[in-house]
């Protein structure tokens, strides 16, 4: 290479580097903004359920402050408190009805899936059809009916309008099918039906454990949907005892500010609110991103 | 020869299990969805209060799109503030969300750039959206919450950006911005913590899209010397277009559900005029009042409701679907017909 050659190809070559390191650096502190903006409201909502009513009122505070007793002690002995908020009833609750659902979702829907991939049937591509197309039908739509049909039903007031309806999740089949077609031969089936094992058992036994994967994933996303759900308890659990409230529902009773005006208290509710799922999403987050990028369930 | 024992076997059909197998989902759909949607319908043609009422036909629908007497302008008026609320407050988060989360997913992907901890970002902008969204509303109300003395941390931080002036009306008060009570200063919020909590899912969702890319166009356009944004511009967005079309009917059909945030954004309990949304009208129409139950008009926005989101969801549905399989399916199709005129053609005897 000749020596002109080489100092003008060394040239760009350095040039486009220095370009990629700018590039680099410039979207580096880009993200550490948007970080920054995105972990703030946490931040501040953590500190300040350290502090005191005044401390609040006075300034801002990136130090925790040191009245977090009195705020737990506030939180759950005060008279304001009792009537709307426990955050242990809330935990027991949304716990209760979100494990059951979930349950319920990623069982019957594996159920369906398999039902539907493994069989031919007359109906098996219609029903299919079927799945897809009410996938997009939102709660919203069909809840005044609900409501008026579950009053009708005695159930308003009732966990189970809240439980029961997760057995049908269109979206759900609709993940699990696309797995078993990718990852799920049907010569396993058969396999199992000449050794003799009944058609429910090799469903339990084999197909399930191979499903592990999609229905890691699935529960994931069941569970999350189910613990943040406000809406559908909202309007089921009409006169019901704050006692047997979800932990949605009882934050949301701290908005009105004539009642709870302790700010330092009102912080630390809403954090023992958000904690919980905080921590799992930490310890799962891999999961999580991981199967948003599979396709994604959008509430 | 086939035995008895095997020409039994051969008959053996499963079909009976694929029914059983799928049979608790639509036992269950049908009871806890359909009839409610039916039942939807069915309560959108009677009157309005608390028990069932008499049949009035279309007499709602009339009275929401057209009004009418006094007492039913009132409900004509607020449906179409509640969908235009919709409307501005979906508009407003959906814009610089896509221009977020589209720029934040290219830049992601790009494989030259070496920025440390990318997953550890998408892990950050990726949590707003996996936290309660009641819980998101009542924080947001505290940190935007003003009074003259309790500024809230947002007026804090703007009072020490310069932007909140202090003692203008008395000593030792701010001149808060009304973050909770401004019309369009509440809208922006609510806007902003849309945007915050849906962002990083649309990105994961654009990054996958991006990843699925052939990524030898990407180094072809590299080694032909085009700058990012060619790259961009004339690969990305033209083979992104699919699943971007896809994400903005979801975010549509998620935004026709708005619910949590506009019915929690709210210090005394009533819902803003101005952030009102259809679902909290559907919702505020059908929940036991004392004595105002407007459950036919529910029932009636609901079914409206259901008319937008499907055609919605089929325009959705129509883009995603597996354009290969139909191609072939309708090769397939043709062989067979032309199979069949040919075997017309020489008499019905195949070749």
């Amino acid at each position: 290479m000749s020596k002109k050659m080489k100092s003008v190809y060394g040239d760009v070559k350095e040039n486009y580097s220095f370009k990629i390191k700018l590039k680099s650096t410039i979207l580096f502190i880009w993200f550490l903004i948007l970080t920054i903006i995105c972990l703030l409201p946490i931040y501040i909502l953590i500190i300040n359920a350290t502090r005191s009513h005044t401390e609040i009122a006075n300034g801002l505070s990136f130090i925790p402050g040191g009245n977090l007793g009195q705020n737990f002690k506030r939180v759950f002995t005060s008279p304001e408190y009792k009537i709307a908020y426990n955050a242990l009833h809330g935990y027991k609750n949304s716990l209760f009805i979100t494990c059951c659902s979930t349950f319920l979702t990623v069982f019957f829907s594996a159920l369906t899936a398999y039902g539907i991939h493994v069989y031919d049937f007359k109906l098996k591509e219609i029903s299919y059809s079927v799945i897809l197309l009410v996938m997009m039908v939102p709660m919203q739509v069909t809840s005044a009916g609900f409501v008026s049909f579950m009053s009708d039903l005695k159930l308003t007031n009732t966990y189970w309008p809240l439980i029961l309806p997760s057995i049908a999740a269109p979206a759900v089949v609709y993940f699990m099918r696309s797995y078993m077609k990718s990852s799920f031969p049907l010569d396993i089936v058969e396999a199992a039906r000449i050794d003799g094992c009944g058609e429910f058992r090799t469903f339990l036994s084999i197909a399930i454990p191979m499903m592990k994967p999609a229905i890691a994933v699935q529960a994931i996303f069941a569970f999350i949907a189910s613990w943040n759900n406000f809406y559908t308890p909202n309007m089921i659990l009409i006169s019901v005892d704050m006692k047997k409230k979800t932990l949605p529902m009882m934050v949301s009773a701290l908005q009105s500010s004539d009642k709870f005006n302790d700010y330092g208290a009102i912080y630390l509710a809403i954090a023992l609110s958000i904690i919980p799922i905080i921590i799992a999403y930490v310890l799962l987050s891999r999961f999580i991103i991981a199967g948003v990028a599979l396709g994604g369930v959008k509430e | 020869m086939a035995s008895g024992a095997q020409r039994r076997i051969k008959s053996i059909s499963y079909a009976k299990y694929g029914y059983i197998f799928i049979l608790p989902f639509f036992l269950v759909y049908f009871f806890f969805q359909l009839w409610p949607l039916i039942n939807t319908f069915i309560v959108s043609f009677h009157g309005n209060g608390k028990n069932v009422e008499d049949w009035v036909g279309l007499q709602n629908y009339k009275d929401i799109l057209f009004g009418g007497s006094r007492k039913v302008r009132v409900i004509h008026e607020s449906f179409f503030t509640c969908l235009k609320n919709t409307v501005i407050l979906w508009v407003g988060n959906f814009i610089p969300q896509l221009a977020l989360s589209l720029s934040l997913a290219v830049w992601f992907t790009e494989a030259q750039l070496k920025i440390p901890g990318k997953g550890f970002f998408k892990v950050v902008m990726y949590l707003p959206n996996i936290i309660t969204a009641a819980s998101v509303a009542v924080l947001f109300l505290q940190l935007c919450g003003q009074s003259e003395t309790n500024p809230g941390a947002v007026n804090l931080i703007l009072y020490k950006l310069g932007i909140v002036k202090r003692g203008i009306i008395g000593k030792g008060l701010y001149s808060t911005v009304p973050l909770v009570e401004g019309v369009w200063q509440s809208r922006i919020v609510v806007m902003f913590i849309q945007t915050w909590m849906w962002f990083g899912n649309t990105m994961i969702m654009l990054m996958s899209g991006i990843q699925g890319i052939n990524p030898s166009l990407f180094e072809a356009a590299s080694i032909d010397g085009a700058s990012s944004g060619q790259v961009f511009r004339k690969i990305t967005l033209p083979l992104l277009t699919p699943i971007m079309a896809y994400t903005l009917i979801t975010s549509m059909i998620g935004g026709l559900q708005m619910f949590d945030i506009p019915f929690l954004y709210t210090k005394t309990g009533n819902v803003k005029d101005h952030l009102k949304t259809m679902a909290v009208m559907i919702f505020q129409y059908f929940h036991a009042q004392a004595n105002e139950n407007k459950i036919g008009y529910a029932g009636a926005v609901s079914v409206m409701l259901f008319f937008i989101t499907l055609a919605l969801g089929l325009i959705a549905f129509y883009m995603t679907r597996d354009k290969d399989e139909i191609a072939k399916k309708k090769q397939r199709k043709k062989i067979a017909q032309q199979a069949k005129r040919e075997s017309k053609q020489f008499g019905g005897i195949s070749l």
